[in-house]
């Protein structure tokens, strides 16, 4: 029987890269049919948080459970139900977009290939460039392409690292109404990002980081880009005091 | 076990595709093997005369800096567009990625071969046809122990600063036993009359290697890719 999960919950994550703390002891817990948002200014820990996740990285300690399994015990099992469009898009330039498609169908040994394929080039808006080398797209339409790789398997987990990198204003609002669909689907969908404008709406969920620490968001509701600013604000004076002390 | 033969060679598939498309690392490989050759042809040919035993040493050493040379681009590609992440998320056992990088790399070092061996021929006068299976055996045997530990060791230095650097330095001293076998056993392939049974214990030595260095790199790839 194919490995599923409903739940994800980070407990205590650690990460330390030499003396630097990447992550400092991250608790959260994530269901199906979510999607959480993972704020937080530039070296906050949103990417090593992302990669824990994935399982491509481990944490120094602390845990990670998807359902009952951990990556460790459900390892290639767990990977099948796992999508990463990273900020690196994770595509060979050298292939045409069909081809890069085709290949990362073939590794997860899907078995109605050609047909997802063809159907993800139609998502992507590049059904007329299938033949076309990646090296000659433009950001946004790598992002397309990309995007449809990391789903061309049915993930149940979809871990996005700045997805709008790079989209013109109808293709980000394109993916926001994809993610809402995944949601629908049951799909858990954690997605790093700084446009907050286009997360505003969408994240069912709120996570902020800051410096590899995870802050406590303002209940209160209002505007997602005031909620983020005065979290970030109570951060840094609370930080402040703490050296003044 | 279909499905960890089905990645590797997807993967290998792959791997050629691209090299097809961009045609760098065969080009450059080759070119370099080439040169290699050149070189110690000049140095060590005198009057249409080589330098007795050379041959063998000298085919060694171009196959041992071609396949450097090319394992380092292999990598350096899944590097750039860090698609190396993306062959690490597949639903498979993560060895077989390493599988499929590896016979990706041995296809690159067979066509660097099939030029290198007839130059060695020409240039050295080595009789390359004496025993042109044991010659073969040999290639392959040498080429997979090089190439195993070389393909470990160029992704586990995928993300090293110094990895251009560093990948020589780890690698020649541990695949100095299988360089030394291959060059003993060319030799005794090259000699006036090719002695047989030293040809075969040199044989056996390197397929000894293989073993040893495929199951320990099969064994250590899933622990030290992951960071």
């Amino acid at each position: 029987m194919e490995f599923d999960f409903d739940r994800l919950v980070v407990d205590d994550v650690s990460r330390h890269f030499g003396r630097r703390r990447a992550l400092n002891r991250v608790s959260l817990t994530c269901g199906a049919g979510t999607i959480l948002g993972l704020l937080g200014p530039n070296g906050a820990g949103k990417s090593t948080l992302l990669a824990i996740l994935s399982t491509l990285l481990a944490p120094t300690s602390g845990r990670v459970k998807y359902g009952e399994a951990d990556a460790r015990s459900a390892g290639p099992r767990l990977r099948r139900r796992l999508g990463l469009l990273g900020h690196d898009l994770y595509l060979y330039p050298e292939l045409t977009a069909r081809e890069n498609l085709q290949f990362f169908a073939r590794l997860y040994g899907l078995a109605d290939a050609p047909a997802r394929v063809e159907r993800a080039l139609v998502q992507a808006g590049l059904a007329d460039r299938a033949g076309d080398a990646v090296s000659g797209f433009s950001r946004g339409m790598r992002q397309r392409l990309a995007l449809e790789r990391a789903l061309l398997h049915g993930p149940r987990l979809l871990l996005l690292d700045e997805p709008f990198t790079g989209l013109d204003d109808a293709s980000g609002h394109a993916l926001v109404a994809r993610l809402r669909g995944l949601r629908d689907d049951g799909a858990i969908v954690i997605a790093a990002t700084h446009d907050l404008d286009l997360a505003e709406g969408l994240l069912d969920e709120v996570a902020i980081l800051r410096e590899g620490r995870l802050l406590a968001v303002p209940r209160a509701s209002g505007p997602l880009r005031d909620r983020y600013r005065e979290t970030i604000a109570a951060s840094s004076a609370s930080a402040r005091e703490e050296v003044a002390r | 076990m279909t499905q960890f033969l089905r990645v590797a060679w997807v993967v290998m598939r792959k791997d050629l595709t691209v090299e097809m498309r961009s045609r760098e690392i065969v080009y450059t490989t080759v070119f370099f093997a080439a040169s290699c050759v050149l070189v110690f042809a000049f140095a060590l040919v005198r009057e249409g005369r080589p330098l007795e035993d050379a041959s063998a040493g000298i085919l060694w050493i171009a196959i041992a800096f071609a396949g450097t040379l090319g394992l380092g681009r292999t990598f350096e590609r899944e590097r750039h567009t860090e698609t190396l992440r993306a062959l690490m998320l597949a639903p498979s056992d993560r060895p077989a990625i390493y599988v499929g990088k590896l016979l990706g790399i041995l296809v690159l070092m067979a066509i660097v071969e099939a030029v290198l061996v007839p130059m060695i021929g020409l240039l050295f006068h080595a009789p390359i046809f004496a025993s042109p299976l044991w010659l073969a055996a040999l290639l392959a045997a040498g080429t997979l122990g090089f190439a195993s530990v070389g393909t470990l060791f160029a992704a586990m230095l995928v993300r090293a600063r110094s990895r251009d650097v560093l990948l020589p330095v780890l690698l020649y001293p541990i695949t100095i036993p299988v360089i030394i076998a291959g060059v003993r056993g060319t030799a005794a392939i090259f000699q006036a009359t090719p002695d047989e049974p030293m040809v075969r214990f040199w044989a056996a030595l390197l397929v000894f290697f293989d073993v040893v260095f495929v199951t320990l790199s099969l064994w250590t790839f899933e622990p030290l890719m992951t960071e």
